[in-house]
């Protein structure tokens, strides 16, 4: 990695920390010919301190897990791209970014389909007991007990209600029809061009149906969004799945209707104070949890680093980005 | 009817023995001592004129041969590896099974195995649960979507379980005793290649003498260490040590297991493994699917003893 007099030439991205596939899967998989990276995370100086010795002309940011707010922005004035590799845009100050005409790239799609396949693998497990069997089966209880009670649920027939209808939410909702599934849903605004039935509210939509896959953002309008009165239209045989984040669910008081029994069962990826988890669901075979690694495949990192790399690649050539964050 | 002596060969399912009780003269076989049993037969043979078995308990020669008044066997399964066709069929016994109603259940188990080893789903289950999540993050799975899904057997779940797969945008190839035209898939005419050709295999025909132990060393060095394995079949359908020294010896990536060769016993060794997921032969069992079934193994009963066509015969 010795650099050359050519490679002084190149244009910097900054990072801020070491993204997690820079780390788990090597640098060498991320570099490109048309820049270099500048990499604060290797100073001892602290970010702002080195940013204002090093950012001055600085175009581009690669920002992984770093919160880039308008502290950060002041010391990068030739700033006019970050490309993220994470799944979520909350660590970035959108409106700041806006503001300076910064261009946002995004994981595009590159997530989406692992958090899909991810969500439905969490609503069968719920449904038919996988998690819950195979503790079963490896605590040596089948042949000491017998066969597992109780009894799984069906899939086909079962109405999903998805709570946001944005690029997981449809490849869910894809998936869970080809399994015999019906689909309703909400979202900030009814989807042209989608025939799936639209509720106009969450608890509308939880009334009609058998589980809730949540797959929206996490904002000031969708915090608590599953509160008291939509888990009560769920019903006792209600499930839901969240793949979103933990704060669209009251969950103190999604707890309180899965111990007494108020909803059928849980499959949650994501929890309101991670790494923290209710441990009252820690007892529960109705409830299936993950720490928050739906996103998290092999495959995935590399593709959202190199896209990362293609994206910035693009800017570098003046070229459109592949896939730029548009806020509507 | 209450007249006509039925044998249930084992617990099945509650719904299924109180209707059977309510319109036959049951018989609970597993409730006499094994040292009784003979003559338990023996003293009720002239009444005993129908036999329900499943999946676990089948219906051998000694069984039919004891039973001169055996008119039909009714399965409460859609397999019927273990009864003794050829020696139903001599004695002129009606043998039916319980198919369609479950293609669905069993196939969504062949996809929720794929999804819960892939993904990991089952041991981050229990990272959470065992409190390790304070102490750092789970790791890396891998993704299912668009990965290479070989089916062994394309018959109604074989079918149902491509359908659901190429949801996930994922490349169907399967094997089957014959090609089958209508279907857009690529075929292979034997297992290995087929297994060469795919990173998830799912094991989902019917065992017959040709198909026991069709996923043998050869199949599993084929599909190899990055390969899984879905068994939704029968267990007699793998070579069970085969796959259990593979899996030890990481020249397996994992599996997904709903039958095995002699349940309910498990190969002790895979009780520890993290990248096997082991299911106590669950496929059918939802309570929809299990009141479709015992409505279906009513109704050839009933059927039967009406002089009427049997809706599901197998012979």
């Amino acid at each position: 990695m010795g650099s050359s007099a050519a490679d002084e030439d190149l244009p910097q991205v900054l990072l801020i920390k070491n993204p997690p596939a820079f780390a788990v899967l090597g640098e060498e998989h991320f570099t490109s010919p048309k820049f270099r990276y500048l990499k604060a995370f290797e100073s001892s100086l602290p970010l702002h301190d080195f940013l204002a010795a090093h950012g001055g002309s600085v175009r581009a940011i690669l920002a992984s897990l770093s919160v880039v707010d308008a502290s950060v922005l002041d010391l990068l004035p030739e700033v006019r791209v970050i490309a993220t590799t994470s799944a979520g845009l909350n660590l970035l100050d959108l409106p700041e970014c806006r503001r300076r005409g910064i261009k946002i790239a995004n994981a595009g799609d590159v997530y989406s389909t692992d958090v899909a396949d991810y969500a439905v693998g969490l609503l069968i497990d719920v449904l038919r007991k996988i998690s819950a069997s195979n503790r079963y089966v490896k605590q040596g209880f089948w042949a000491s007990k017998g066969d597992y009670y109780p009894l799984g649920s069906k899939l086909r027939g079962k109405r999903i209600g998805i709570v946001g209808l944005g690029r997981i939410g449809y490849q869910v909702a894809k998936r869970l029809e080809a399994f015999g599934c019906s689909i309703a849903y909400n979202s900030r605004k009814a989807k042209p061009g989608v025939s799936y039935p639209f509720y106009q509210t969450v608890q509308e939509l939880a009334a009609k149906s058998d589980a809730l896959v949540l797959c929206c953002g996490l904002t000031q309008q969708t915090r608590h969004l599953v509160n008291k009165e939509v888990l009560a239209a769920l019903g006792k045989e209600g499930v839901i799945v969240n793949v979103a984040r933990g704060g669209v669910i009251d969950e103190k008081e999604m707890v309180r209707c899965l111990m007494e029994g108020e909803i059928a069962g849980a499959g949650l990826d994501v929890f309101e104070n991670e790494p923290e988890v209710p441990k009252e669901l820690m007892e529960l075979d109705n409830v299936v949890m993950s720490p928050h690694c739906a996103v998290r495949t092999r495959e995935s990192l590399m593709e959202v680093g190199r896209l990362a790399v293609r994206n910035l690649e693009a800017f570098f050539s003046n070229e459109p980005l592949l896939s730029e964050f548009e806020d509507d | 009817m209450e007249s006509i002596g039925v044998l249930l060969m084992c617990p099945m399912y509650s719904y299924l023995e109180q209707e059977l009780q309510s319109r036959f003269n049951l018989f609970k076989l597993w409730q006499q001592p094994p040292s009784k049993i003979t003559e338990f037969l023996k003293s009720n043979q002239r009444t005993i004129k129908a036999v329900v078995s499943n999946a676990r308990v089948g219906v051998d020669a000694q069984l039919i041969d004891s039973l001169p008044n055996l008119e039909i066997v009714a399965s409460f399964s859609v397999g019927f590896d273990k009864i003794d066709l050829k020696r139903c069929e001599e004695k002129g016994i009606r043998v039916t099974n319980t198919p369609d109603v479950l293609t669905d259940d069993v196939a969504d188990l062949g996809i929720a195995l794929i999804l819960a080893v892939l993904r990991k789903i089952c041991p981050c289950d229990g990272f959470v649960r065992s409190g390790k999540w304070k102490d750092g993050d789970f790791g890396l799975s891998t993704k299912f979507s668009s990965k290479p899904v070989g089916i062994v057997g394309l018959g109604r779940i074989g079918s149902a379980i491509a359908k659901r797969a190429q949801a996930f945008g994922c490349s169907i190839s399967y094997h089957s005793r014959t090609q089958k035209p209508l279907k857009p898939y690529k075929y292979y005419d034997n297992i290995v290649d087929l297994a060469k050709n795919c990173s998830i295999l799912v094991v989902a025909c019917s065992l017959t003498d040709e198909t026991r132990h069709i996923v043998n060393r050869e199949v599993i060095d084929a599909l190899g260490p990055r390969g899984i394995l879905i068994n939704v079949g029968r267990g007699a359908h793998v070579d069970e040590p085969e796959l259990v020294s593979a899996l030890l010896e990481g020249r397996l990536a994992g599996a997904g297991l709903d039958v095995y060769e002699d349940e309910p016993e498990v190969p002790e060794p895979l009780l520890r493994l993290d990248n096997v997921v082991l299911l106590p032969h669950v496929g059918s069992d939802t309570v929809e699917t299990c009141n479709a079934m015992a409505d279906l193994v009513l109704a050839n009963l009933e059927a039967h003893f009406n002089s009427r066509p049997l809706p599901t015969p197998v012979i």
